[in-house]
């Protein structure tokens, strides 16, 4: 493999993916695991910028750096009189969570392996069609519409459910 | 993928030099500006020992906090204390990348122009959200780190804040990018073109007034600055930070105030562009380019000057009204702005950008009459059932039990 | 496209690179005198009392959770409103797109009446 600019930078992203990702689980204090999941979330937008999906990666750092962290976030320093965590992992959920992430590793591998689009990827510095009006004619078009539209259901439910999380606060 | 040297790598690091530093000026000139702003409007004089008019006074204060003591007081959380500035500093500086401060330049021999911007992404306007929105780590991280009640609070109320605000941030823009259906920021700013009456702001003006509003929340100014509000809670989230980390998280705030100003020009205000003065000297001309740069930087300049005069303006709002006012008052007028535009493109047939900036203003005075008379019914309620109004305010500080 | 990003990743080095050198210039050049009362927590001068890393309110929890549904929606409305002209330009495809998104935001408008009658979004 040629060892150009370009490949540094993509190992650079992906080291910092790796590494923060291997942070977050290893590291005993919840806020700097939190930390680095930041890093880690923000390391695969910078993957999702080499995949030539630019709306997906700002998507990703908005939606889910930009704010489900720092609900974590909100959430982890609220517990706070149990920072370092001595977690005992009993043999029978061991092998259970090794089995299921080996069946995940193995899901991966296969989606990896049979898109098509993946093995005949190449940036050859052309521009291609701006993924933001791609995703816009997709969502208007049959196809996508009333998945689309089922969003905003969802979106509702959760409304309603933590407006009512926030009615029991006022009640107490 | 063939890399020309010259064009892709040294022309941007060239730009990127530039640019960076006049932000780092920029910052300096800002504190300079509004300390002095500040004495004039307040009939004093402000600094003016260093240099002519005190203007070396920045350079001078930053040299003594290089010098300060640097202090890492023995019960915060060490790592994270000392990246919290970084974390701060880092997104203010990157969001400049996708600004374009002036038209371009045509350089003979050269394959393409050279655009007046660092980087023109496609998506350039949500790369602006999305770093911005990493800007809460910063306040987050610094306050838990330091292990200090004001912090803490400064923190939380701070970053609670940067959150609702940038929802508003977020839907405020949605209007312009229907009108100019692209993400790029040169584009919307080539959009508007010359005259001020075709720029956003006049069509979009309820959203421009909310997005200006939201990003004076995300930068913590006046009249938003509750995070560090001295009579409550001391500094806020950096009352543990001293020598240059605490002046590290003062350029972070002048920056990001530097690039919002240059975001609202671009976005509102037509970028680089006036009229009379588009085409000075030919199209891609040095001179122009030139030109265009200066009326970029001339346009945040008065944006930056209202910044420091609301400052001595407005009084505090308190923590409820702060978030009563995003979440009630700013939302709805900016969904109303999407709703309105969208249906005025579609109806109107004629006249379309002059229908759709008088249905928003119409619009959003209907919406903030509904609100404010559900707002009046909400506390005439509450009155009769709640007999001390004065618990309220108190609330706030309460919020860590 | 890639090639776009590129002076991005430059100025994110300078950047990182500006605070570092701030931070530990700072580090090297400032004096070290450190004493009990200078390292402990600064509480207007008063003892302090306890932990700072207490329990605190629920709502900053609800207004992250508001916020992240809001958000999921706006993002939503960013492709929507690139193509919004393309399609208003032909006759019967722009009611079409209005409709779609009205109905979009009206759906999402009824949880936001909802959770403000609940008191969701009171901060009191």
């Amino acid at each position: 493999m040629e060892f150009t600019l370009k490949t540094f930078i993509f190992y650079g992203f992906a080291l910092m993916t790796i590494a923060s990702a291997l942070a977050v689980v290893t590291v005993r204090n919840i806020v700097h695991a939190a930390f680095a999941l930041m890093v880690t979330l923000f390391g695969v937008a910078g993957l999702y910028v080499f995949l030539q999906a630019d709306f997906l990666a700002a998507t990703q750092v908005i939606v889910y750096v930009g704010g489900i962290l720092v609900l974590i976030l909100f959430g982890v320093m609220m517990t706070s009189g149990r920072l370092e965590m001595r977690i005992h992992i009993e043999r029978g959920q061991l092998l259970l969570g090794g089995g299921i992430s080996l069946a995940l590793l193995m899901l991966l591998l296969t989606v990896i392996a049979n898109t098509p689009i993946w093995k005949n990827l190449t940036d050859d510095g052309t521009q291609l069609a701006p993924t933001t009006e791609r995703i816009g004619q997709l969502i208007l078009n049959e196809k996508f519409l009333l998945p689309f539209e089922v969003v905003s259901v969802l979106l509702l439910v959760a409304l309603i459910g933590a407006a009512l999380i926030s009615r029991k606060e006022v009640r107490d | 993928m063939e890399i020309n040297l010259l064009e892709q790598i040294v022309i941007p690091i060239i730009k990127i030099l530039f640019i960076a530093h006049l932000l780092i000026i920029g910052v300096m000139a800002m504190i300079w500006s509004e300390r002095r702003v500040s004495g004039w409007m307040q009939d004093r004089l402000g600094p003016n020992r260093v240099g002519p008019q005190g203007l070396l006074q920045p350079i001078a204060d930053g040299i003594k906090f290089l010098f300060k003591e640097d202090l890492i007081p023995n019960h915060v959380d060490k790592p994270l204390y000392v990246l919290a500035p970084a974390m701060l500093l880092v997104p203010a500086m990157i969001t400049i990348a996708v600004v374009p401060f002036g038209s371009s330049i045509t350089i003979p021999g050269l394959e393409n122009p050279i655009l007046l911007q660092i980087a023109d992404i496609n998506i350039g306007i949500l790369f602006i959200l999305a770093i911005t929105s990493l800007g809460v780590y910063g306040v987050v991280i610094g306050a838990w780190a330091s292990n200090n009640k004001y912090s803490l609070l400064g923190g939380l109320r701070s970053s609670a804040q940067m959150i609702s605000y940038e929802l508003t941030l977020g839907l405020a823009i949605i209007g312009v990018l229907m009108l100019s259906s692209s993400l790029s920021l040169r584009t919307i700013a080539v959009e508007q073109g010359a005259y001020p009456w075709k720029w956003n702001f006049l069509i979009h003006f309820p959203a421009f007034l909310a997005f200006t509003t939201a990003m004076f929340a995300e930068t913590n100014r006046l009249p938003f600055d509750l995070a560090e509000a001295e009579q409550e809670l001391v500094a806020g989230y950096h009352t543990e930070y001293s020598s240059m980390k605490f002046a590290i998280f003062f350029m972070a705030e002048y920056m990001n105030m530097i690039v919002g100003s240059a975001v609202v020009v671009t976005l509102f205000l037509g970028g680089w562009h006036f009229f009379g003065l588009e085409n000075v000297g030919g199209e891609g001309s040095i001179l122009a380019g030139l030109i265009s740069f200066a009326i970029f930087f001339i346009k945040t300049g008065i944006f930056l000057f209202v910044f420091i005069w609301v400052r001595w303006t407005l009084p505090r709002f308190r923590y409820d009204q702060l978030m009563n006012f995003g979440w009630k008052f700013l939302l709805p007028v900016t969904l109303t702005s999407i709703v309105v535009t969208g249906t005025l493109w579609v109806v109107v047939k004629e006249n379309k950008q002059l229908w759709i900036g008088i249905g928003n203003v119409v619009a959003a005075f209907i919406v903030v009459a509904i609100v404010a008379g559900m707002l009046a019914m909400d506390n005439n309620s509450k009155s009769a059932v709640q007999s001390t109004p004065a618990a309220a305010p108190l609330r706030g500080l309460d919020a860590v039990e | 496209m890639l090639i776009d990003y590129l002076p991005i990743v430059f100025l994110g080095v300078f950047a990182v690179l500006f605070a570092a050198v701030n931070l530990s210039l700072t580090h090297l050049l400032g004096p070290k005198k450190p004493t009990r009362v200078k390292l402990s927590v600064y509480e207007s001068g008063v003892q302090p009392v306890g932990d700072a890393r207490q329990r605190f309110s629920i709502r900053f929890d609800l207004i992250a959770m508001l916020f992240i549904i809001f958000d999921i929606e706006v993002v939503f409305l960013y492709p929507w409103a690139v193509v919004f002209k393309t399609f208003a330009e032909n006759e019967g495809s722009g009611l079409f797109i209005l409709i779609e998104m009205l109905v979009f935001i009206g759906i999402l408008l009824l949880g936001y009446i909802y959770a403000w009658r609940k008191g969701g979004l009171t901060w009191d």
